[in-house]
């Protein structure tokens, strides 16, 4: 069955990014409609199973500042996407390196694969516009995360003495959207600090929020999170006036 | 506590309590080896089944997997357990019972009557000893029938929730998924929205708009917006139209509370639903969604696996007579069920253990693209599930979720299911695409040329 010659359904696309109106022969989609689907699920597949350009990225970080690469106690990708505690925890070889470089740090900025280490790539350009409205924070070396979720920047700041910690992580790739970043923001981070605790700003890509404008987002909640000395729920309010 | 144990080929496995019992007979998935339940080999997980099969149902009773004392939904099991619709298997085995449930002669009337003597416990353990064919048989024998303003769970039908979500709750484009799914013939058991902020003020715009569409197109069904139940609460005591109470919940007291409820905040929702009496044909107003790994992933699993504690959320549901059940089985994550295979085998599991408790179970058949899974196993799974005769599954546009960033059953797959099994929409919803045009000579969902349909249908097209 071929979409008649005026599709009424395009006027409605204009609002929403879900497949409304698609062709279908009998009950089954149209062969076009099934294998643009495919594509877009082979395309968040693939970027779920990249890996973190890790050097690329520490050239990219490199005129900015200091970096240091870590890696977490998950050893692939299988064991990352299965056990979830173990991409939480640093490999012995990493904590070392960080006791390494350990010092008085007001803010550690962990860019970290997650479940999209292509995201990252938007990284840089977050932290260079981040970073001009960081005057007053003492920062630590930048860290570059492989095989690492969230809390595995709570261990990072642990071990090189940050009283706060931004991590910037890959997310959970859609259909849509396959390559996003989400930053978690803790302060007084420690293992086993809770979602609770954190602040989070998703969706940062092209089409939801820019890194420059995520920078601005960031740098006041940042700022907020000083003043009142704490994160997460407690910051809820101030965090979405910004 | 009472160790069981069993001895296969010349080694003796040893299980010192009922939980450990359980956890070591569950098939393999993901969730149970990263809380460190799992069997360690699979002569050992045999074992277990084979310890499992012997132990009799009224160990259960005796010794609760989660104490009394530390659990609200442990006492909820046991206070409101009934002996006597218990008595006719209550000198069984497990394994006693699981043939007991597929003998010709057990009925869907000797499992109605069976239901509130059965525990969650008793069920997941019986499961556990089943393959998927048998999931199916027995699920297929029992019927929960609801009603609000439509009537699901009825023989040979297949219910689906319309699921509309937008990444940023755009009225016109939830209204627009809205009426893709109508045409579709989606949207018998609710027209049910998540919201991305469940804001009061947000959730109660978006009921307002779902409440137009229904009245202005008179469509028999029943409307949701899934936000917390305390936003929910607020808004129907401030007038809101709500026809469903929604929430999520878990299989233990700590779990519940991580999502910020327990049973006395479910009551009193439940309650205020019941004051409100928006149904028609009848007053099933509650709607409960759960899933496997819930508990663990909220740190609160007491060492119990997760399909066992899947089964005791289900406990939960049925205290407050829902309308609508489901089991979110993949959403979770490939941490809990990590591929096709383990998500085919735990929605069959739930919605199982859930009709044999007497709960009008659901799937939204879906995964994330983090698991090792595709449209085929849902495909799969929908066509198994529909065959087990589960009460209602998910309609989103084309599978994709553009909100939730998952993908489930798209409202051609519920089509194609129905057609491929002779299976009907909800018989007040079927009458409603007649009068519409939607349904053609042979019944089948083929709604025409926009041209043709009903001017207010044809409006919102515009």
């Amino acid at each position: 069955m071929k979409p008649p010659a005026t599709d009424p359904w395009a006027s409605l696309r204009a609002h929403t990014p879900a497949r409304i109106g698609l062709a279908r022969s009998g009950s089954a989609l149209a062969t076009k409609a099934l294998l643009e689907f495919r594509a877009d699920h082979a395309r968040a597949r693939d970027a779920v199973g990249d890996v973190l350009d890790a050097a690329a990225l520490a050239a990219a970080l490199a005129p900015m500042g200091e970096v240091l690469g870590v890696a977490s106690a998950a050893v692939d990708r299988a064991t990352y996407l299965r056990r979830p505690d173990l991409g939480r925890r640093l490999d012995a070889a990493s904590e070392a390196r960080l006791a390494a470089h350990r010092g008085e740090y007001d803010l550690v900025l962990v860019i970290a694969d997650g479940l999209s280490p292509s995201a990252t790539r938007a990284a840089p350009a977050l932290i260079a516009a981040l970073l001009g409205r960081l005057g007053g924070w003492r920062l630590a070396p930048f860290v570059v995360a492989r095989q690492a979720r969230v809390a595995l920047g709570d261990a990072i700041a642990a071990a090189l003495g940050a009283g706060a910690v931004a991590v910037l992580i890959g997310e959970r790739p859609g259909l849509s959207v396959p390559v996003s970043l989400g930053a978690y923001l803790t302060w007084r981070p420690r293992p086993g600090s809770t979602d609770a605790e954190r602040n989070c700003l998703s969706n940062i890509h092209a089409l939801g929020t820019p890194p420059a404008a995520a920078a601005q987002r960031l740098a006041g909640l940042l700022a907020a999170m000083r003043q009142r000395g704490l994160s997460g729920v407690g910051l809820k309010d101030e965090g979405e006036l910004l | 506590m009472t160790a069981r144990a069993a001895t296969l080929a010349g080694t003796r496995y040893v299980f010192p309590d009922l939980a450990t019992l359980l956890a070591r007979a569950t098939p393999p998935r993901s969730g149970d080896v990263l809380a460190g339940l799992a069997a360690g080999s699979a002569r050992e997980r045999v074992a277990a089944q084979m310890a499992l099969a012997d132990t009799p149902l009224a160990a259960f009773l005796e010794e609760p997997v989660i104490a009394y004392e530390a659990d609200e939904v442990t006492r909820l099991i046991l206070d409101t357990h009934d002996r006597a619709a218990f008595a006719p298997v209550a000198a069984m085995t497990v394994g006693a019972l699981r043939e007991f449930l597929l003998a010709d002669g057990t009925d869907e009337a000797t499992l109605a009557a069976l239901a509130p003597g059965l525990t969650p416990e008793m069920v997941a353990g019986c499961v556990k000893l089943m393959r998927l064919s048998e999931l199916m048989t027995v699920a297929a024998k029992c019927r929960v029938v609801t009603r609000f303003r439509t009537t699901l769970g009825l023989p040979r039908r297949l219910g689906v929730r319309l699921q509309p979500n937008h990444p940023s709750d755009d009225p016109k484009g939830i209204a627009a998924a809205v009426l893709d799914g109508l045409l579709l013939g989606a949207g018998d058991a609710t027209i049910g929205i998540n919201p991305a902020s469940d804001s009061p003020a947000r959730t109660a715009s978006l009921l307002h708009l779902l409440d137009d569409i229904r009245q202005r197109l008179a469509i028999p069904t029943q409307s949701c917006v899934l936000a917390h139940v305390t936003t929910t609460l607020g808004l129907m005591n401030q007038g809101v139209p709500v026809d469903l109470v929604f929430q999520s919940i878990a299989g233990t007291e700590a779990a519940n509370a991580a999502f910020g409820i327990d049973l006395a905040l479910l009551a009193e929702a439940a309650d205020a639903a019941a004051g409100l009496a928006r149904g028609s044909i009848g007053d099933n107003a509650m709607y409960f969604e759960t899933g496997q790994g819930s508990a663990l992933s909220a740190g609160a699993h007491h060492g119990v696996d997760q399909q066992t504690l899947e089964a005791r959320a289900y406990a939960v549901a049925r205290r407050f007579r829902p309308l609508l059940v489901n089991t979110v089985v993949g959403f979770i994550g490939p941490e809990y069920l990590a591929s096709g295979k383990e998500i085919i085998r735990a929605g069959l599991e739930d919605h199982c253990c859930g009709k044999l408790l007497g709960v009008p179970m659901g799937c939204d058949v879906c995964y994330t693209n983090h698991a090792d899974a595709d449209q085929d196993d849902m495909d799969a799974l929908l066509t198994l599930l529909a065959a087990a005769g589960v009460n209602f599954v998910m309609g989103v546009p084309g599978a994709d979720d553009v909100m939730l960033g998952y993908q489930s059953t798209s409202f051609h797959d519920v089509l194609a299911t129905r057609e491929l099994l002779g299976l009907r929409p909800a018989p007040e919803f079927e009458a409603w695409l007649e009068g519409q045009g939607i349904l053609d000579q042979a019944r089948r969902v083929r709604p025409p040329e926009p041209a043709r349909l009903p001017a207010p249908l044809r409006r919102l097209l515009a």
